[in-house]
């Protein structure tokens, strides 16, 4: 990562990464630093004193049945908003690389989505589910389906599952049609003389052959699913009904702001810090080296 | 593909279709409800073709925001204002990206190592994790409600760094001794070779960076209150407690809330494109 040519100075190299360093230290290193000191305090509900506790906020959250719930809704929400979105998205993909003259059409069409706030995306499927206001609802309501998705709590994961898959597809569509249009046609012409029919060959060769996309795509969905969908829930359910859509950065946002119970939501932080540092290792680890374009 | 079946090719096309227009169906209830009358809008089943309010709800919108919200803002404010938050923080991330991707390619000198990686570490520090602690930096130095607040504690950003370093790496070792030779110095040498080179770079990464600015949620909503972004705007017409929610306005909020992104992305595909592949590297 060295450059043979470099220029010397012995100040300017500074003065360059001045203002970049200066802002990760106050707005990124320093807030984290302290919400990991947070996490090992316990402030009384007043502000007035404050205890060191060692790990007991983390003792606290592992016997915790409401943080194992929001555990369990963020796995099953980030799973779902992945596999829906991705499956989606690959059969449009697919299909779109059919008809590769119209592709490029079919891409402007699919691919704005991207550019909708989460909470938008949100807004608008609140709008078409709102119980007695909403056309989808209306429109259940007639088949005798009672839809409230404000008591419901399989209905408002269902709800916000929706929106956060819709704004997901279009970024899952691009990348899969890119993979697909990197496979070169031989092998699948080959594999038609040998008699192969679509199905069969996208089964052996094509969906083999795009799982490095898919690998990618899986650990992107899954951070863009517990990091970014949180204008969603907040504006759509709240984490209700009774938490049923609370995850986790929800309930560190919750606990933190409305709750003030500072120190669990410093705990919170660094359970959530450690998922990302994960989720960065593996996209790095696996992905640099199993990715060939 | 490889059989000529036209049917199957006519398939195709119907299932994409269908597709886009199941992907397109929340679009249009929002901009059919954004043209009627609240009461039309509420009614069960509310109306399938454009209404004739259309210049009157998104006038209303533009001017006074929704008569529901006590002291509604008027959405033209909110737009203004996710406007400057979008352009400071992708003209902000680029200028600070770019200058520090520079000094750690072209300089040697102590600590560069360190700085880059307490560049990386911020990829793994998203606001969503450090919500309270970042909150009170920003209260601290008196920036609650300001754009100062508003933009500067998310312009920091490695992706950008990254993309820029991975960029000049590229560019040959022949240029800056050509440089070096002629006598320019170093910022010389950035302002008429890197910086050029690097266009089409800093507007695939603009389209980007403008998108996640207008679109921020968690940030806006923690520290505006006067100066809430059309995005927060729209929560909080929609949370109005016992009053009805004014859903044709709202709407026609909505619609304006995506137009300017939606345009970017359409109108700047190819950079946006580019942008998105190469970010993800």
């Amino acid at each position: 990562m060295n450059k043979r040519v470099t220029f010397d100075n012995r100040v300017l190299p500074y003065l360059l990464v001045t203002p970049q360093i200066v802002i990760t230290v106050v707005f990124f290193l320093w807030p984290a630093g302290q919400a990991v000191w947070q996490s090992l305090l316990r402030q009384n509900p007043f502000g007035t004193s404050v205890r060191f506790v060692w790990f007991q906020n983390f003792e606290k959250l592992i016997g915790d049945e409401i943080y194992y719930d929001a555990i369990l809704v963020t796995f099953e929400f980030g799973l779902l908003v992945a596999f829906a979105s991705m499956a989606i998205a690959l059969f449009l993909a697919v299909m779109a690389d059919r008809v590769i003259k119209a592709a490029t059409a079919y891409k402007t069409l699919l691919i704005w989505p991207y550019a909708v706030a989460p909470a938008v995306a949100g807004v608008l499927w609140l709008f078409m589910f709102a119980p007695t206001v909403g056309i989808v609802a209306y429109a259940l309501d007639s088949f005798g389906y009672l839809w409230n998705f404000r008591v419901n709590g399989g209905e408002a994961m269902a709800l916000v599952v929706f929106a956060a898959t819709w704004k997901q597809i279009s970024y899952n569509f691009l990348f899969f049609l890119a993979g697909l249009q990197s496979i070169p046609r031989s092998l699948i012409e080959a594999a038609a003389i040998d008699g192969a029919g679509p199905t069969r060959r996208f089964w052996t060769i094509v969906f083999p052959l795009l799982s490095p996309t898919t690998f990618f795509l899986l650990v992107v969905n899954i951070v863009y699913a517990f990091f970014d969908t949180f204008g969603i829930i907040h504006a759509v359910t709240a984490g209700g009904p009774y938490n049923a859509t609370t995850t986790m950065v929800y309930k560190v946002f919750n606990d933190g702001f409305i709750g003030q119970d500072l120190g669990s939501s410093a705990a919170q932080s660094v359970v959530l810090m450690v998922i990302v540092v994960t989720l960065t290792v593996v996209q790095f680890r696996f992905i640099e080296r199993r990715v060939h374009y | 593909m490889v059989e000529n079946r036209p049917i199957v090719t006519i398939i195709s096309h119907a299932l994409i279709w269908l597709g886009i227009l199941i992907v397109a169906f929340p679009i249009y209830v929002t901009f059919i409800a954004s043209t009627h009358s609240l009461s039309d809008v509420v009614a069960a089943p509310m109306p399938l073709l454009p209404g004739d309010l259309f210049w009157e709800n998104y006038g209303t919108a533009l001017s006074a925001g929704s008569g529901a919200v006590s002291g509604g803002t008027p959405v033209w404010f909110m737009m203004w204002n996710s406007l400057v938050m979008a352009l400071a923080i992708a003209i902000g991330k680029i200028f600070i990206s770019i200058l520090s991707a520079f000094a750690i390619v072209y300089f040697r000198f102590r600590f560069r190592m360190v700085f880059f990686w307490m560049i990386f570490l911020t990829l793994m520090l998203p606001v969503e994790v450090r919500i309270l602690p970042t909150f009170e930096v920003v209260a601290n130095l008196g920036l609650l409600d300001t754009y100062a607040g508003l933009t500067i504690p998310l312009i920091a950003s490695a992706t950008a760094t990254f993309l820029f370093r991975q960029f000049f790496m590229t560019i040959p070792d022949e240029l800056a001794e050509a440089a070096r030779m002629d006598g320019a110095g170093p910022m010389r040498f950035f302002k008429d070779i890197v910086l050029p080179l690097s266009m089409t770079n800093i507007a695939a990464l603009f389209v980007i960076l403008f998108i996640f600015g207008w679109n921020q949620y968690l940030w806006p909503l923690l520290i505006t209150d006067n100066l809430q972004t059309i995005v927060i705007g729209i929560y909080s017409m929609l949370n109005v407690g016992d009053n009805e929610a004014e859903w044709n306005i709202i709407m026609a909020t909505t619609m304006l809330a995506m137009i300017p992104p939606v345009l970017v992305v359409v109108f700047m595909q190819r950079w946006f494109v580019k942008g998105l592949v190469e970010s993800e590297k």
